[in-house]
């Protein structure tokens, strides 16, 4: 069980970042992905294996002043 | 005549009209940008899902430097984080920090303001903070290594315009540093005033996003921006305290 922007879901043991990021449509020149409160640089994406209880924030830029 | 610029973190910029991007459509961005002339727009940070496929930097044109704010932010360190995020999605290094703990205001925290620009300037960023109009503040995030103040004319999203007028001329008169009149102003007039002042550059959003046409009030402001900045620079005419001055000559007149 992991926990992506506040909702609990159930990611496959050993999958990397990169690919439940690829599986779920997020492109990756248009977000930053935090990992229990430290950013993952985009370059770690495809070594960073989510852990039971990660907590996993996905953002992006929306409009704003 | 020199080309008139003013520079934020080495980028040297030509258009004195930051533009916002909320509360309208993604689709009149690129009107609204190209009717501003804008060549900074500034954008939120917030969770995404995948569910909505589009993004609004697909509707930003390329030229257009990106200034990410920090808002949702209540103290230097939530701040700080956005402002992490922002960079590492890869569109540069400019962040303006916006930090509120106030929700029925929306006023800025200058200490934590302070705070925050301090530890992201050393990260690297141009910062450029969003602030109460008060000296000591300004000259705090000057120090800390600002690259520009930003400087509340009234509350955010009021379109009240220059209700702090006298504070930010004390800041445009003091701090050796750009002043962009940000918050509140309202409309193109208000904007022009405080070019007129000496302010180095205006960000407008709700004026913008809550007019009847959008991209034709983009454009708008934008006349007024540059007519304020023209009018600074020609060095306006003395006001008479008292009495008048005739414009026409006083001798020849039709008479005796």
């Amino acid at each position: 069980m992991v926990q992506v922007n506040g909702e609990r879901i159930d990611a496959a043991d050993g999958v990397t970042l990169a690919r439940y990021l690829e599986q779920n449509g997020y492109k990756k020149d248009r977000i930053a992905v935090e990992c229990n409160g430290e950013i993952v640089p985009k370059a770690e994406y495809e070594s960073r294996v989510l852990q039971d209880g990660d907590v996993i924030e996905v953002v992006s830029f929306v409009g704003g002043g | 005549m020199e080309r008139d610029t003013f520079v934020l973190g080495g980028k040297e910029f030509t258009s004195r009209f930051i533009l916002g991007s909320g509360k309208y459509s993604m689709e009149l961005i690129r009107a609204a940008v190209e009717n501003a002339g804008a060549e900074i727009i500034t954008l939120a940070v917030r969770r995404t899902n995948t569910k909505k496929d589009e993004n609004i930097l697909d509707y930003i044109p390329d030229h257009v430097t990106l200034l990410p704010n920090t808002s949702g932010a209540r103290t230097a360190d939530e701040a700080v984080r956005i402002a992490r995020m922002a960079r590492e999605i890869g569109c540069g290094n400019f962040v303006k920090i916006e930090i509120m703990k106030d929700s029925k205001y929306l006023l800025p925290d200058n200490q934590e303001t302070v705070k925050a620009t301090k530890m992201l300037v050393k990260e690297g960023f141009v910062v450029l903070p969003y602030m109460y109009p008060d000296l000591y503040t300004a000259r705090a995030l000057a120090d800390a290594g600002a690259a520009a103040v930003m400087p509340l004319a009234s509350p955010i999203g009021s379109n009240k315009g220059l209700a702090t007028k006298e504070f930010i001329q004390i800041i445009i008169d003091e701090i050796d540093l750009p002043v962009i009149v940000d918050a509140g102003i309202g409309k193109p007039s208000q904007a022009c005033e405080a070019m007129e002042m000496g302010a180095a550059a205006i960000m407008a959003n709700t004026a913008i996003a809550t007019a009847g046409d959008i991209p034709a009030m983009a454009g708008a402001f934008k006349h007024a921006i540059e007519a304020g900045r023209a009018a600074y620079l020609s060095g306006l005419g003395r006001v008479l305290e008292r009495g008048a001055s005739a414009s026409d000559p006083l001798t020849g007149f039709l008479r005796d």
